[in-house]
């Protein structure tokens, strides 16, 4: 997963042909616990960088998932909606949330790789 | 919860909890376990399908002794206290003048003296507003050595019973005291998820080695807080504090059962001016138990209206069932609003999600009555 980069709030993002998927990191799902429902944004949707655009709620909590970069929203999991322990499973994988056309495919340079991640992860603990 | 620059308090098993990878979180004061490795989920169903254990040690302990300790309980709580029997304990609330509530708390007749378990994050209020009110000859006595397990479950019962198995005797409520594993141990065959099981008291000092003995038992598994929440909501039970607190009666949440039939004729408890009018003319507001439709929970606080239209109540406490396998949740909602089957609206994050009001148990009860 070295072209992965990563978030402070803990999305992954993944270039593939010009669309950027996005996702919760393992630790994400770990913390949040067993997810039990995922609220996605509409496809065709405008985003901002940082902009809350999904939500996903654990037996324990909800939380908000946010656009890791400014774009338009292309395609959402909608897997998710009747197996949303795939999150937890396979949160890099089968569980990814929606997919994003960039608005600057550059800024997801600016984003932190796997090693950055780890370490901040590591500051968290 | 405290304040977060207070050091938290750990309660007696806090080793075993490390050891067991529990996920360590603050709560009314102390670093309580709200997960183990296994997670909330698998924790929930352990325990509706076979045992489960919890450390509840943060919660307040105390005796109270002396001639006429029952008469002077019911000075602060309109729970029948004197006719309680011997080896038996009930659930009630210590009310205030007002009639809002100060707590929730459990009272077991241990034939020579009375047993009170009381919730942490208000036992600093609770044991000064009983001592208050005490006369000459009956002391409240505190027990802040001693640590609270229950072990809860279809297979509670019979796996602690291996080790006492006059504990198989007990009925649902029924106390007595036995030596389990070579500890002193209070039981009372009760809880707080809906399930079959026990709660049982014993000395901190023996409580990780009494905790160790009881996780040795085959179909026994730790679980934390979490669980213990998603339990007592499927089970229909409040939580002090979400459900309950200082501005809602008895009669508003539905704990009217709580008050003693001799009570009703006395009025002689703090709050019977209100609690009696509002049972001859009924509440404004309701607790009631409520479904979201499809698979989104909502949480506390989140508004309830009805149908398209107004405010009308607001969740106390809500989340998802592993059990129910759906959306759970209670609050208050107009008294007009509050029978069961009527249509709500949830407002979740702007958006209206369809819910009614439900029966509580969401899960039956599966007490040995």
């Amino acid at each position: 997963m070295s072209d992965t980069k990563f978030t402070k709030d803990h999305e992954w993002v993944r270039l593939d042909g010009g669309i950027a998927t996005v996702g919760i990191t393992d630790h994400a799902q770990n913390a949040l616990g067993d997810v039990v429902f995922v609220d996605l944004p509409e496809a065709g949707r405008m985003v901002a960088a940082g902009e809350a655009v999904a939500v996903v709620e654990s037996v324990k909590a909800a939380s908000d998932v946010y656009a890791p970069i400014a774009g338009k929203i292309v395609e959402v999991n909608a897997a998710l909606a009747d197996n949303p322990g795939t999150i937890n499973s396979a949160p890099t994988t089968d569980g990814w949330f929606f997919r994003i056309e960039p608005a600057d495919a550059a800024e997801i340079a600016t984003l932190m790789d796997e090693a950055a991640y780890a370490a901040y992860v590591d500051t968290l603990a | 919860m405290a304040d977060s620059s207070e050091a938290l308090l750990e309660t007696p098993l806090a080793a075993l909890h490390r050891e067991l990878g529990g996920r360590m979180v603050p709560f009314a004061g102390y670093s309580m376990p709200v997960q183990y490795p296994a997670g909330i989920m698998a924790e929930h169903l352990q325990c509706r399908a076979s045992a489960a254990l919890f450390d509840v040690s943060h919660m307040g302990q105390a005796e109270l002794v002396g001639e006429g300790a029952a008469a002077a309980l019911e000075r602060v709580t309109p729970a029948d206290v004197q006719g309680l029997k011997p080896g038996r304990q009930r659930y009630g609330l210590l009310t205030m003048e007002d009639g809002g509530i100060l707590d929730d708390f459990m009272v077991a007749n241990l034939g020579d003296r009375l047993f009170l378990v009381v919730n942490a994050s208000r036992k600093h209020l609770d044991l000064p507003r009983i001592a208050a009110v005490l006369p000459a000859g009956v002391a409240l006595k505190p027990l802040p050595d001693r640590a609270l397990i229950a072990l809860q479950g279809p297979g509670a019962v019979a796996a602690i019973a291996t080790l006492a198995p006059g504990i198989a005797g007990l009925s649902f409520m029924g106390v007595g005291s036995f030596e389990i594993a070579g500890v002193p141990a209070l039981v009372s065959r009760s809880g707080y998820t809906g399930e079959d099981g026990v709660e049982v008291s014993v000395p901190a000092e023996r409580a990780e080695a009494f905790a160790r003995a009881l996780l040795a038992l085959p179909g026994v598994q730790a679980a934390g807080l979490g669980a213990r929440d998603s339990l007592r909501l499927e089970a229909g039970l409040c939580l002090y504090g979400n459900d309950i607190d200082e501005t809602t009666s008895p009669v508003e949440a539905a704990l009217t059962w709580t008050i003693g039939k001799r009570r009703r004729t006395e009025w002689n408890f703090p709050g019977a001016d209100r609690v009696r009018e509002e049972l001859a003319n009924g509440t404004r507001r309701l607790r009631v138990g409520i479904r979201p439709e499809g698979r989104q929970p909502a949480r506390g606080h989140t508004p309830v209206h009805a149908p398209g239209g107004a405010a009308i109540g607001e969740i106390t406490s809500g989340g998802f069932g592993p059990s129910l396998n759906g959306p759970m949740a209670m609050g208050y909602v107009a008294r007009e609003h509050a029978a069961d089957g009527t249509a709500l609206e949830l407002m979740v994050r702007g958006k209206a999600l369809p819910a009614r009001v439900a029966p509580t148990p969401f899960v039956p009860h599966r007490y040995a009555r």
